[in-house]
């Protein structure tokens, strides 16, 4: 029997999520919930107050040791030690030809820990290719994934959720921070990222097994103000909506970090060469061969990832997410057009399985919250 | 979940009522709740011929598109508008505001199953 074809498996926070009434789906090896009740209501929620989400299949990887952050300089194409303790860095794994294997968020916890997360899908490799690019390193390169519950907190109502439950002050954590501290009594980290566009935070949580008491501390916390647990399918359209790229549709290993248009994520000022430099810096100096775009459907029929993207009747590209926006009203759909592309003028549409879907170019983000 | 005993089913997922020779065609809550969030219907239109078991049109969710089959065959003579603008209505009344299409049955409607038997055929895909 294949890998794939084993039994999902579940996270600490299975029983909550069925007493919940969550529909629960094989994601990435992992039975998670897809939605509670109408997706589009745990999607506005999130706009409007706040939604909870259970993220444990991410993977958490932790390295160790006084070249700690001279390992991950070489193994990813951020600038890892100058990242200061306490904060968080968007970056990317890449091979030796720049192709991306996975995207990451990594904390600075000290200065010789670091914690590395990464997508489910791409965890084994992560966690493998840290370790072998790190094996000249004196660090030590441990996959946790198994020992960590995470539970995202999203919302403009988060940080009134989290205040009392916390005993760190949430005004001391900034965006792309994050604080060991505790939360409802559980010792965690707390971060502020988010995958949705909104304020919110993250909370990686050892052992795994206290999350369904985290979890029901935070709901009921939340009631009041009108929290609600949020399934993978809000997920998916809260980050469309915020332009946010998913790994396996907008990143993929046949795409540089360039092709994805997050090239200012590879940093070639750093001491000593990384994996895949020299395909980047070629990636870099020779014009993108594809260009991500934002398209806005004039009409009611959803876009879908694989569907051509055509400029004046010619197809110039194509789609990598899409969906309806619950905050528009309409489909919206991110997708890769060719590099020198006039998107300014021409009549663009989409082939909607043979129909053609009149749409807009439009600037990403689809969505960008009132600060 | 309710399946009303009045009106005959599909192991697509439809159900039908039938009178005066024109039967009402929609989705089940079963089905609904399954989709998940309806956010776009593509019903055939009316005058257009429909034959029972064959694809007639689309219905898509946030995650999903499926084919509607027609239960029934004849000419199709009504469709709901309602789903134009607010296609939820089927997730939030299935059996009632929700339905998708009328068709001027030619002949009595075949193969359709009772509540019971559809109510046993979700039980084993649930």
């Amino acid at each position: 029997m294949s890998e794939s074809a084993a039994d999902p498996r579940p996270t600490a926070l299975r029983d909550v999520h069925e007493r919940a009434g969550a529909s629960l789906v094989d994601f990435a090896g992992w039975l998670m919930p897809l939605r509670y009740g109408s997706e589009t209501a745990e999607h506005k929620a999130v706009r409007e107050a706040a939604g909870l989400f259970d993220l444990s299949h991410m993977g958490e990887i932790r390295l160790t040791g006084p070249q700690a952050a001279a390992a991950l300089d070489h193994a990813v194409v951020g600038h890892m030690s100058k990242v200061r303790t306490g904060r968080a860095r968007y970056t990317m794994l890449t091979d030796d030809k720049g192709g991306v294997l996975d995207d990451l968020i990594v904390y600075r916890l000290g200065e010789e820990e670091f914690l590395v997360v990464s997508n489910a899908a791409n965890t084994a490799v992560v966690a493998a290719t840290l370790a072998e690019r790190a094996a000249g390193f004196d660090t030590e390169v441990r996959d946790e994934s198994a020992e960590h519950a995470l539970l995202a907190l999203q919302g403009p109502r988060a940080a009134e959720i989290l205040a009392p439950l916390t005993d760190t002050d949430l005004d001391g954590i900034g965006y792309y921070s994050g604080h060991e501290c505790t939360v409802a009594g559980h010792p965690v980290l707390l971060a502020r990222t988010g995958y949705t566009g909104e304020d919110g935070f993250e909370i990686f949580l050892r052992p795994a097994e206290a999350a369904p008491a985290l979890w029901e501390a935070l709901m009921a916390a939340g009631d009041p103000h009108g929290l609600v647990p949020v399934g993978l399918a809000a997920r998916d359209t809260l980050r469309l909506e915020a332009g946010m790229p998913l790994y396996g549709q907008e990143l993929t290993s046949d795409l540089t970090p360039f092709d994805a248009g997050l090239g200012r994520v590879v940093k070639f000022d750093k001491e000593g060469g990384f994996v895949g430099r020299d395909a980047l810096e070629e990636a870099a100096r020779t014009a993108r061969p594809r260009r991500l775009i934002g398209l806005l459907a004039r009409g009611r029929r959803p876009l879908r990832r694989g569907q051509d993207v055509l400029r004046d009747g010619e197809v110039v590209g194509t789609i990598t997410s899409g969906a309806p926006s619950p905050t528009l009203g309409r489909p919206i759909a991110m997708a890769y057009v060719d590099g020198e592309l006039d998107t300014a003028t021409g009549a663009f549409s989409v082939d909607v399985r043979g129909r053609s879907e009149d749409v807009d170019v439009v600037e990403l983000p689809f969505y960008k919250r009132q600060s | 979940m309710s399946v009303p005993t009045e009106l005959g089913y599909t192991a697509e997922h439809e159900w039908v009522s039938v009178e005066d020779g024109v039967a009402t065609v929609g989705v089940t809550a079963f089905a609904a709740e399954s989709l998940g969030d309806i956010v776009y219907v593509e019903a055939p239109q009316a005058g257009t011929e429909v034959t029972s078991g064959q694809p007639c049109g689309e219905i898509e969710s946030t995650k999903s598109v499926s084919d509607l089959y027609s239960p029934v065959t004849g000419e199709v003579v009504e469709v709901n508008e309602v789903l134009e603008s607010a296609p939820e209505t089927i997730n939030s009344d299935p059996y009632g505001l929700g339905w998708l299409f009328r068709v001027r049955v030619s002949g009595e409607p075949s193969g359709l199953l009772s509540a019971q038997e559809y109510t046993k055929l979700t039980e084993g895909e649930d």
